[in-house]
């Protein structure tokens, strides 16, 4: 049974740009109909994929949905697509944060058919990285994605919009820059750009060491995740952004770079990651801690929850880096749950501001009155992000700590697990506090009858809410398939 | 019994949690007193079926049932199950959950009538009782802390009820974040049970605990790791700052959450993992004297508040002072029978403390006075939770503090010294309060804290609706009777604590008054009565003038010894916000993003110098390449 699965969820947002790329000026309105459409259907078939995956034990370690066409036969390139238990849950994320931003941009003004076309670019080119299980491809669509960014940034977005588009596009290609360099390394030594191939081969080289190979790679992805201290492009880039870039990028994008680390710095150079981790787990509870400091200083609605994604990602740095089975599990599903989560945060700051025009902490009050559905949907979504348990957080943040509070792969993780236990207790204090100056006190006058979320924010907004819940009722339905995708990872290391 | 019916007992409020939330509140909005009754009807059967385990744990062998339990997530060696533990500590806890909180569901009926935020509130109300009655049920102490945060989000939730008020706004974040503070301590414990056992499954921590390989400084951690988080739910010493101030929420919320049943959870989770406590005697002699503390450091607050509910409130954190102390020097049976009576009586007197508000919409006892002609049924309950509270033979408070006093003479004089104060306070405390609400003379009144009934009290104070008043009664026949069930050692018994003693109930009853620490505890609080009876009934002694005597004393009981500013002005504002984090912000724009942006800028400026380089002189070029082509030559010749 092969029918191409993972190209055509690539691939359907590409077509749907091609239609609304053809579709004439006037028909402008139709424009989200189509985005939807595609966005949709490439979300059903990523939950066929997901109904289908084969998840006896003994498809443990295989890719499954794999195809495989020779691209460029001089340097051993393929068009290589495959999904495991580490890649299915992004991509699923991926296409969910899809859907869900064609709809709160619903009511885009702006040439509207330009912005669902680079929407549609962006899903396409986050879905390819994903799904890439050869190294070129990987790459390539790790590039293309910058583009589309870089216009929806620069266009549609509000303030600073042109210094913080250039600040990502150079800041992001300074890391790819790197990799391009890793990544050419990797076939020197190795021949191929097979991701699987490469996971399971004792690399050794003579004319580079295998730290200098590692950290060429890690930059790249250190950038994105992105890890202390190389994080200030994402608070700009945050703030500036329209709101469905906001939640692709807070969604989405940032989990390129801790997917990136466990497939190919963990899997390819287990030994190298073993040595540094250390060091990458210090920078990771400098993170959590340094990143919920700062968050708590913020005024800026935006702004504040970016930079609880600088503190929440260290998570997923420590997770990785803790080198255990169970938290690297946990660090995928942090990967998860902070896609959603936080991506459910920035369309509700979305929804906030377009209805208050402003995001400044300062000028907000009592709006639990005047819309109170957002205040409920927003409180939800906050509580989610402070690890409050009954919700997606609470199952990731404790698999990852729990994860690597008991690793012994590394000394010292006790100590690192309970300093980021206590980035927990600060993130309460800030999601607390913005949801108090926000929602609670007295109503403004001047914010009387400005509405609550229509119909459209509802359907948006409540679908967030169910797959929080969801998985932290019952995260098994996750992990489980993660858990297939880690297992030969954790092999690789040793443990 | 089938195994269903403590699922039930919990899964009952958590599906009227949801038909509220989910459709009545989006559908019939119009009709919100469907939500009491859903909610009430819920926590009625649940209470009813609660009983009925307890009645089959009393007749099962060795008090525990066992039921299967569920596969929740498998990850390697981490392996989580979700499942229910029936032994006697929780079948009397459900039953005391349950129970209490059908009273104050029904209470509410009245209390809450007309308030916009009916549905709401119960709907937070039926969430509330399911997370309680998931955590006493639990069988692991993962779960157990799951449930452990619900029980906090609803008292975040319902503590910030009034949420336009900006003081119970604040109130619901600060009793949140500072719980929060002591649960980083039961997650650390939580880890390292994890990391050390590979279990969070209550019996066979017991088990490893018994065998011994759970033991020394990893015991002792996970226990101090424990007793942690039940000092912020338990509001001890130095965590107690958020229980006064979460009186900002509606009455039977004070009554149901922060009297009866969470701020007990702590006490709870201690006893559910005495065996562990047993086994550290470093960890049991920290939980005895930071409850003794507690118990002495709160009363000593409650003795000058005016607002009738802090009073209280300090009394329920002088009171859970208490059964800490007793887990500590006794064991659980004596803990939890205080835990058992105090959830009556202190209950009946917060609600009687609503119905007094309800009568003269306040609750500053300086605009209180001669109460009892105008609210006879709500004066009578008060008094006999007053009496209860302060430990008079033979109402129940009585019983369970004398077991506890009994604990601590035998343990540690100095501890018994404090709890013996403790007892003195007590009575002086609740009877001034009873005195100046009461006796004397009317002074006034004001606005009741909602608008729900505020056209009704205008012709000055009234006894409240029936509905109010019959929670009240049956409450204050438990504060009456509940401390009998353990005059013949029953309870004890059942708590695995020693043996029914042989004794008679009659021989128990009375006989109690021959043994000396009884009497003396009686006699103790009887002077504090008098005391009270003295300086605000009879006014013998003048309290203004005892005030301004020991001035400096008074105001520093009075700022409650300058903690909340220590708290929040020094520690959270100065040090923290202020400062440590203010730095990091300004390091994060200045010095990390200023290294970006430098590095930017050092880009174009060392592009804007190169490019004179580029000055389109052909000559120039000409010699540039003759340099450089004799420079390679020479390099050539030199090193081939």
């Amino acid at each position: 049974m092969n029918l191409n699965l993972l190209s055509w969820i690539i691939f359907l947002p590409v077509i749907g740009l091609v239609v609304i790329a053809l579709m004439p000026k006037q028909g402008e309105r139709t424009v989200k109909w189509v985005a939807l459409v595609a966005a949709l259907a490439a979300f059903i078939l990523s939950i066929a994929v997901f109904w289908m995956f084969d998840r006896s034990s003994a498809s443990i370690g295989l890719m499954q949905f794999e195809e495989k066409i020779p691209w460029i036969p001089a340097i051993n390139s393929y068009y290589h697509l495959g999904v495991d238990g580490l890649s299915l849950p992004l991509v699923i994320l991926m296409t969910f944060l899809g859907v869900v931003s064609v709809l709160v941009s619903w009511k885009i003004q702006l040439k509207p058919k330009q912005y669902f076309m680079w929407i549609l670019l962006l899903e396409s080119s986050i879905s390819g990285v994903f799904c890439s299980l050869d190294l070129i491809l990987f790459f390539l669509f790790w590039e293309l994605e910058l583009i589309p960014m870089f216009f929806l940034i620069s266009i549609w977005g509000s303030g600073r919009k042109e210094y913080a588009a250039y600040k990502y596009l150079i800041y992001t290609l300074v890391g790819s820059a790197f990799m391009l360099a890793g990544i050419l390394c990797t076939y020197f030594i190795t021949h191929t750009f097979d991701i699987s191939a490469l996971a399971g081969i004792q690399i050794s080289s003579s004319f580079i060491p295998l730290s200098v190979l590692f950290f060429l790679l890690m930059v790249g992805f250190a950038i994105k995740l992105p890890v202390f201290p190389l994080h200030t492009w994402l608070p700009d880039a945050h703030t500036n952004a329209p709101t469905a870039a906001s939640v692709i990028l807070a969604g989405a994008l940032l989990k390129m770079g801790g997917y990136g680390m466990i497939r190919v710095c963990v899997s390819m150079l287990p030994q190298v990651a073993v040595q540094y981790a250390p060091i990458m787990c210090t920078l990771a509870v400098i993170g959590i801690i340094y990143g919920a400091a700062v968050t708590i200083r913020q005024t800026d609605l935006k702004r504040l929850i970016a930079y609880s994604s600088v503190s929440h990602m260290g998570y997923v740095l420590l997770g990785i880096f803790a080198l255990n089975q169970v938290s690297l599990v946990g660090a995928s599903l942090q990967m998860f749950s902070h896609g959603v989560i936080t991506g459910l945060l920035f369309a509700m700051v979305g929804l906030v501001y377009d209805k208050t025009h402003t995001r400044d902490i300062n000028n907000l009050s009592g709006l639990a009155r005047q819309m109170p559905v957002i205040a409920v949907v927003f409180s939800l979504a906050g509580l989610a992000s402070l690890g409050l348990p009954g919700t997606a957080g609470f199952a990731a943040e404790f698999i990852t700590f729990a994860g690597s509070f008991a690793s012994v792969t590394i000394a010292g993780m006790k100590i690192f697990t309970l300093i980021a236990v206590i980035g927990v207790v600060i993130t309460s204090g800030y999601i607390l506090w913005m949801i108090q100056r926000v929602f609670y006190g007295y109503p403004l006058e001047k914010y009387n009858g400005v509405g609550d979320a229509d119909n459209v924010e509802m359907v948006s907004t409540f679908s967030f809410v169910a797959v929080i819940m969801a998985v932290g009722i019952y995260p098994a339905m996750l992990s489980n398939v993660i858990n297939m995708g880690i297992i030969p990872i954790a092999k690789l290391i040793g443990i | 019994m089938p195994t269903q019916v403590p699922w039930l007992i919990f899964l009952l409020p958590f599906i009227a949690f949801l038909f509220i939330s989910l459709v009545l509140r989006p559908f019939l909005n119009k009709r919100p007193r469907l939500g009491g009754y859903v909610t009430i009807g819920a926590v009625g059967i649940s209470c009813a079926l609660s009983l009925w385990v307890l009645g089959a744990v009393i007749s099962a062998p060795g008090h525990i049932l066992l039921i299967d339990d569920i596969e929740w997530a498998v990850i390697g060696n981490l392996n989580i199950h979700i499942g229910v533990l029936v032994d006697a500590l929780t079948a009397v806890m459900v039953v005391v959950v349950t129970f209490v909180s059908l009273m104050v569901q029904v209470y509410s009926q009245g209390y809450m009538k007309g308030d916009p935020g009916y549905l709401r509130y119960y709907a937070f109300m039926s969430l509330f009782t399911a997370c309680m009655l998931g955590l006493v049920l639990a069988n692991n102490i993962l779960f157990m802390f799951i449930f452990w945060e619900g029980v906090g989000l609803g008292s975040y939730l319902l503590i910030g009820f009034w949420f336009h008020k900006a003081s119970a706004a604040n109130a619901a974040k600060k009793a949140f974040i500072v719980t929060r503070l002591g649960d980083f301590g039961f997650l650390a414990a939580i880890l390292i049970l994890y990391a050390q056992t590979g279990t969070f499954d209550t019996e066979t921590l017991y088990k490893l605990v018994a065998a011994g390989t759970l033991a020394g400084t990893t015991l002792t951690w996970v226990a101090i790791g424990i007793f942690s988080g039940a000092a912020g739910k338990s509001a001890q010493f130095p965590l107690h700052v958020w229980l006064p101030d979460a009186m900002e929420g509606p009455t039977p919320v004070s009554a149901l959450i922060h009297a009866a049943t969470m701020v007990a959870a702590g006490v709870f989770l201690v006893a559910r993992f005495y065996p562990l406590f047993e086994h550290s005697s470093e960890a049991l002699a920290t939980v005895a004297i930071i409850g003794a503390f507690t118990a002495i450091f709160a009363a000593s607050m409650g003795l000058v508040m005016h607002d009738i509910k802090r009073v209280l409130a300090y009394s329920t954190i002088s009171q859970l002072g208490y059964m800490m102390l007793g887990l500590g020097v006794g064991g659980v049976a004596i803990g939890i029978f205080h835990l058992f009576t105090h959830a009556f009586f202190k209950a009946l007197l917060f609600l009687g403390s609503g119905s007094v508000n309800h009568g003269t919409g306040t609750f500053d006892m300086r605009l209180m006075g001669g109460l009892r002609k105008a609210m006879p049924w709500t004066y009578i309950t008060f008094l006999i939770g007053s009496l209860s509270l302060a430990g008079i033979w033979p109402l129940a408070g009585f019983w369970s503090k004398d077991e506890i006093l009994v604990a601590a003479f035998g343990n540690n004089p100095v501890l018994f010294g404090l709890a013996m104060v403790t007892v003195f306070m007590t009575a002086f405390y609740m009877f001034r309060a009873v005195f100046l609400t009461f006796h004397g003379e009317y002074r006034g009144g004001a606005q009741p804290e909602h608008a729900g009934h505020s056209d009704s009290h205008s012709q000055g104070p009234h006894e409240s609706p029936g509905v109010m008043l019959i929670p009240l009664v049956i409450l204050a026949v438990l504060a009456v009777c509940a401390g009998w069930i353990n005059v013949t050692g029953f309870f004890s018994q059942l708590m695995g604590h020693g043996e029914a003693e042989g004794a008679g109930f009659l021989t128990g009853f009375f006989g109690v008054l021959a043994h000396p620490l009884p009497l003396i505890s009686l006699i103790v609080a009887i002077l504090g009565i008098f005391l009270a009876y003295a300086m605000y009934c009879a006014r013998w002694v003048s309290a203004e003038k005892i005030g301004s005597a020991f001035k400096p004393v008074y105001i520093m009981l009075s700022r409650k010894y300058w903690l909340d500013e220590l708290y929040e002005n020094v520690i959270v504002k100065t040090i923290l916000y202020n400062g440590i984090f203010k730095v990091m912000a300004m390091f994060d724009s200045s010095v990390i993003d200023g290294t970006v942006n430098g590095a930017a800028r050092g880009t174009a400026a060392a592009g804007a110098a190169l490019r004179k380089l580029q000055t389109g002189q052909t000559q120039l070029y000409a010699i540039s390449i003759a340099i450089g082509a004799v420079a390679i030559a020479v390099c050539v010749y030199l090193f081939s």
